[in-house]
């Protein structure tokens, strides 16, 4: 009887805390898009920001932040891609083998404000390469490196074996086998592990303070040449994300209407970050079935 | 033509003037026509092989060296202010005199160190018993629906920027915290309540996969013993899974002391030995981001936060050890 008593306690404390949880998740939400959605109007996302005055929008912003998670993944998804595949399919359990990724662990825990730091010192001071987009498509790539290789490993690794014997017996090389049959039936687990690292990207901002800078130049989107400092597309011009922009709108602040275009831009943030997590399940899982006819559970 | 090759080439003609199966042409295989070197030569796939795992070793260096590069340059320029400066460790470690612009007597990061222990502490604390309950909830108590459902609410908090974090910490939290405490409502608390719904996702889906790994036949012999669900849960599967959860606070600590923005947003940004949870304080990271730009490199202020950086790091291969010293044990 009494252990019967305590036995219902502790359930009903459990799902107390579950249920506080679920509270604090849904007061989060609903305070980010109860504050931010009705401000976010064409006319914010469309016009450029403000530096003194009330009424700034995030044109400038989106776009970088856009521009920064192409480029970031750019250069990080082939190297990635690549350690997968090393550590997936031709890594033996061998010291070395063991050292590479208690470093791929450590690069992925290490805080993201050190890994900022590091590409100030390095792309920005070092390689002279400035307040930049390049400074920041690279740090962030630091950022995102360890993630990645791990999702793809495990989307690599979950492909059945029997899958690459068939390779095998074909007369296939290994690496033909990797290229034609592994990669293509991990591609489900391959992009949703891009798409989730992309949210993360998206969001990322300690990184970008030291090395993309806090400042928005003077950008002209219609002038397609990348070395003009002017241009959209230029890689060598300083550039705020969002993420960015709300983190400096609050701590130097000096905008009357700081809270409406944090609140709005959080909105966006989270409103993308969404989009980005169930749009990664939604394609994983719309592939898998493209490609191996089979039903997903 | 190599020794090896020409020694090929007479195998090749021997057999050629040797054939006897008369009704198989071998017209084309006459020994002119037999290329050699092609015989010898590596054949496409070992090529294609060789390639494949050139290139994705190459990825696998690029990734080494950043990690080396990080930790190299960090260190060198963490370490500048104990070789050049010639400021003490241990004044650094233990004084809280934090102004650096005055010399190097001014050089005590004491007061951010035990901030930051005390906001990831105490974040860790309180997030530990909700992250249990709700990998109970998910793993003995509901499953199918109520889990994923639960799974999903976690991987929106993740999901959530750090920096949204910081702005609802300074528009929602710290003026509640104002209007109870009084003061500023800036410090330790408020940091404290923003990291804590920011480890929780991570504590949680490691301790569920912890008592995942509690194997069923555990249970089931408890239960065989007339235990309740309860009795089970405290006195099998809390304590086999024990050192996977030890395992996944301290991850959520590493996070915790590594975060940077929303905290620096809410607690206060004053270099102060805190003396009660909700007085201005300062973390490692929120100095370092908010003071990092104000000081020209290579100066005493500016390595002073390189050391702080350095700091950093070696705190996150710390708990990185633990980790691995725990998972040893298991």
């Amino acid at each position: 009887m009494n252990s019967k008593k305590v036995d219902r306690i502790a359930t009903g404390v459990i799902y107390l805390l579950v249920a506080i949880v679920i509270l604090i998740l849904v007061g989060i939400l609903g305070n980010i898009l109860i504050a931010g959605v009705p401000h976010l109007s064409w006319h914010f996302l469309t016009s450029t920001s403000s530096s003194f005055e009330a009424g700034g929008g995030i044109r400038d912003q989106l776009f970088n932040s856009l521009y920064l998670l192409v480029l970031t993944l750019l250069i990080s998804l082939p190297i990635a891609l690549g350690a997968a595949i090393y550590l997936a399919e031709y890594a033996q359990d061998t010291w070395v083998t063991r050292l590479i990724r208690t470093t791929i662990e450590i690069l992925s825990s290490l805080p993201s404000i050190v890994v900022g730091l590091f590409g100030y010192l390095l792309f920005v001071v070092q390689f002279g390469l400035g307040f930049s987009i390049i400074a920041g498509a690279l740090a962030l790539t630091f950022f995102n490196l360890p993630i990645l290789t791990s999702n793809i490993e495990q989307a690599i690794e979950g492909v059945p074996q029997t899958q690459r014997e068939a390779g095998w017996a074909l007369g296939l090389s290994n690496w033909k086998t990797i290229r034609g049959i592994v990669l293509p039936a991990a591609l489900p687990g391959i992009i949703t592990g891009v798409i989730l690292s992309a949210g993360r990207v998206f969001g990322e901002a300690a990184a970008l303070i030291y090395t993309a800078g806090q400042s928005g130049s003077t950008v002209d989107y219609s002038n397609w040449n990348m070395f003009s400092p002017t241009s959209f597309l230029n890689v060598m011009r300083p550039a705020e994300t969002l993420a960015v922009h709300i983190w400096k709108v609050n701590t130097e602040g000096i905008i009357p209407d700081v809270n409406l275009v944090s609140a709005a831009t959080s909105a966006l943030l989270v409103i993308v970050v969404i989009i980005f997590n169930f749009g990664a399940r939604f394609l994983g899982n719309w592939l898998y079935k493209r490609l191996t006819a089979a039903k997903v559970k | 033509m190599n020794k090896h090759e020409q020694d090929l080439q007479e195998v090749v003609d021997q057999a050629i003037a040797q054939q006897k199966v008369a009704h198989v042409k071998f017209k084309k295989i006459d020994p002119e026509s037999v290329d050699i070197t092609r015989l010898t030569s590596q054949s496409k796939e070992t090529r294609q092989e060789r390639w494949g795992k050139g290139l994705t070793a190459l990825a696998i260096v690029i990734i080494a060296i950043l990690i080396v590069a990080i930790i190299g340059f960090v260190g060198v320029h963490g370490l500048a202010t104990f070789v050049n400066d010639k400021v003490n460790i241990f004044h650094f470690l233990f004084s809280s005199s934090w102004n650096p612009s005055a010399g190097k007597d001014h050089v005590g990061a004491a007061a951010m160190i035990v901030t930051s222990f005390a906001v990831t502490l105490l974040a860790a604390l309180l997030a530990t018993p909700f992250a249990i309950a709700i990998a109970l909830f998910m793993t003995e108590y509901e499953s199918g629906k109520q889990t994923r459902f639960l799974q999903s609410v976690m991987e929106l908090l993740v999901g959530i920027p750090s920096v949204v974090y910081g702005f609802l910490g300074l528009t929602v939290i710290v003026p509640v915290i104002r209007t109870i405490f009084g003061g500023t409502g800036f410090g330790i608390l408020a940091a404290t309540l923003i990291l804590f719904v920011m480890v929780l996702p991570t504590i949680t889906s490691l301790t569920v996969d912890a008592f995942k790994a509690v194997p069923k036949d555990l249970r089931q012999s408890s239960a065989a013993l007339g235990a309740t669900r309860w009795q089970t849960i405290y006195h099998v599967v809390l304590r086999a899974a024990r050192p996977r959860i030890l395992t996944a606070i301290i991850f959520g600590m590493a996070r915790a002391f590594g975060e940077a923005l929303a905290v620096q947003m809410v607690i206060g940004n004053a270099v102060l030995m805190p003396y009660n949870l909700v007085s201005p304080a300062a973390t490692l990271t929120s100095q370092l981001t908010s003071q990092m730009g104000n000081t020209v490199m290579g100066t005493l202020p500016n390595n002073a936060l390189w050391s702080l950086a350095l700091l950093l790091l070696i705190m996150s291969l710390v708990f990185n050890f633990l980790v691995r010293l725990i998972g040893k044990k298991r």
